[in-house]
């Protein structure tokens, strides 16, 4: 398989895992959307040398994940797609920032590696937390409910048109790729040139078939508006999912819950 | 709208690049008629499709449904009478779930929520796809897709179906399938086509379109058994109008039964 088409099979996985039915997955999605961005918003906020007053945070994704049936497979592999750019973000913290910020059992800790390590736990836990909102939530659920709150419905219907066509496009370009690899021998036709050129026929492919769809939508009455029968309903329960989680968060972010939990260990012991 | 009709009078077509498509076609379709439009690619025949609901305006010549004129200011009405199937499942598909894409017709008509269930959920049970209903369109088969696509266009009551190549890249079950369900319809249909057996089963006269012009007008049989015009237009024989290659008897005696 091409790298293309495992991304494709991929994608596809996560749709399939978006619907099946848990009661995480039948949480109204604005609750989710909101308490995931509520979630965000915490973790970024803290100063640039917290490590480990993030770690509370990890129960969120763990929770919503064991809850929603979603494996640790699914999330930490595509975690692992994502993983260089973290790792690429912050790999000079630790040769630029060498003042020693702690000894721990003799050894010394620089700043750069305290605040390297600090993005790196942020990036698990914000892109494992939207890897579980996406893969508990239909995109096109999280897309409704980023317009219920607010997003204007020219996006939304962009957002919602590009998911729908990603497959056929990736489809497009794995035909391609494979009618080029067919008749490619060793080296040659596989160059530069070609693969601007198939990209340059890929695009004009999309706006022919963006033309046919825009027919397609006219023949039956688009005026420049999706109607979509679909009606969300926030119960109580999602009520109390945003602010239970919400308010977990923010007393994650104000209080050190580790240290705290250790000093009251070291308390128990003395 | 009472009339189920269609006049094209004289229309002629060139496309931007200077492409003359059409060139002088004319033709009336009564009410309840069931056309089958054929003719080699290129010939016109999608060309022509389009601008039986105002998806492409002519260059000269003039387009009527049911004796309304298809101007800027009838499209709307002209778009609810005339359903259109288009080719490629995939263009007509564009909405994230099945059930969606069937009540997006309904939903632009304006009626009420429940009306627009309704409609979809009829049309879906119309082509058998009602168990397809919360899939989406990237997760159906060639034949389901196509399927899905014609309930699309059905959820807005058209009085006039019209489809570009509706047997295309089905196997030959889903084919069959779908020719028996097009049967069943009493719309006025317009069915462009290669698949000169299906046309041959569904529609009692036949257009032939050739270099954008009709070259002939009449009952199906006796233009698919007319050889010199079959040839002209770049057509062949349906094999149901062909002597038996195994035993020899004579053609046409097969009345599209199997």
């Amino acid at each position: 398989m091409s790298t293309l088409e495992q991304g494709l099979y991929e994608l596809g996985r996560l749709d399939q895992a978006a619907g099946a039915d848990t009661p995480v997955h039948r949480l109204d999605p604005r609750a989710k959307v909101v308490t995931t961005l509520v979630f965000i918003v915490c973790v970024v906020s803290f100063g640039r040398y917290s490590v480990i007053p993030l770690l509370p945070f990890a129960l969120f994704p763990i929770v919503l994940a064991s809850e929603g049936g979603i494996t640790l497979e699914l999330i930490g592999k595509r975690l692992l797609i994502a993983a260089p750019f973290a790792v690429f973000v912050g790999i000079f913290n630790p040769l630029l920032d060498r003042e020693i910020v702690a000894r721990i059992a003799g050894l010394a800790i620089s700043g750069g590696w305290v605040s390297y390590a600090s993005i790196l736990v942020r990036f698990v836990l914000t892109v494992s937390a939207a890897l579980v909102l996406i893969a508990t939530t239909r995109f096109n659920d999280v897309v409704l409910a980023l317009e219920r709150l607010g997003m204007p419905e020219v996006l939304a219907t962009q957002l919602l048109l590009l998911y729908r066509y990603i497959f056929v496009l990736a489809e497009e370009a794995m035909r391609m790729t494979r009618a080029r690899t067919l008749r490619s021998f060793g080296r040659r036709g596989m160059g530069m040139r070609v693969y601007v050129q198939m990209l340059g026929q890929l695009l004009l492919r999309t706006f022919a078939r963006a033309e046919r769809i825009y027919a397609a939508m006219l023949g039956r009455g688009f005026d420049g508006h999706v109607r979509s029968p679909r009606c969300l309903s926030f119960s109580a329960g999602d009520a109390l999912f945003v602010l239970g989680w919400s308010a977990a968060f923010v007393a994650f972010r104000l209080v050190n819950v580790p240290q705290l939990l250790g000093s009251l260990v070291m308390r128990l012991g003395s | 709208m009472s009339h189920h009709t269609i006049d094209v009078e004289s229309l002629a077509f060139d496309y931007p690049d200077g492409t003359c498509a059409l060139d002088g076609v004319s033709f009336h379709v009564g009410h309840g008629e069931s056309i089958a439009l054929v003719g080699a690619n290129g010939a016109g025949k999608s060309t022509l499709l389009m601008h039986l609901n105002g998806l492409l305006s002519p260059t000269s010549g003039t387009v009527g449904i049911g004796g309304t004129p298809v101007t800027k200011g009838t499209l709307p009405d002209i778009r609810k009478t005339v359903g259109m199937v288009f080719q490629d499942p995939d263009d007509q598909l564009f909405m994230p779930t099945v059930m969606e894409d069937v009540s997006f017709g309904p939903a632009n008509l304006g009626l009420p929520e429940v009306d627009v269930l309704r409609r979809a959920h009829d049309a879906l049970d119309r082509v058998g796809a009602l168990k397809l209903a919360d899939r989406p369109p990237y997760r159906l088969s060639g034949g389901e897709k196509r399927a899905v696509s014609i309930a699309t266009v059905l959820a807005m009551n058209p009085a006039i179906l019209v489809m570009d190549e509706p047997s295309s890249n089905l196997d030959p079950r889903a084919r069959r399938r779908l020719i028996e369900l097009l049967g069943t319809f009493e719309h006025t249909k317009i069915i462009a086509t290669h698949d000169l057996d299906l046309a041959l089963d569904l529609c009692e006269r036949t257009i032939v379109l050739h270099e954008g012009r009709v070259v002939a007008d009449g009952p199906t049989r006796e233009i698919f058994t007319d050889d010199a015009l079959l040839e002209a237009s770049a057509l062949e024989r349906p094999a149901g109008l062909r002597p038996c290659a195994v035993c020899g008897s004579a053609a046409g005696n097969s009345d599209g039964a199997d």
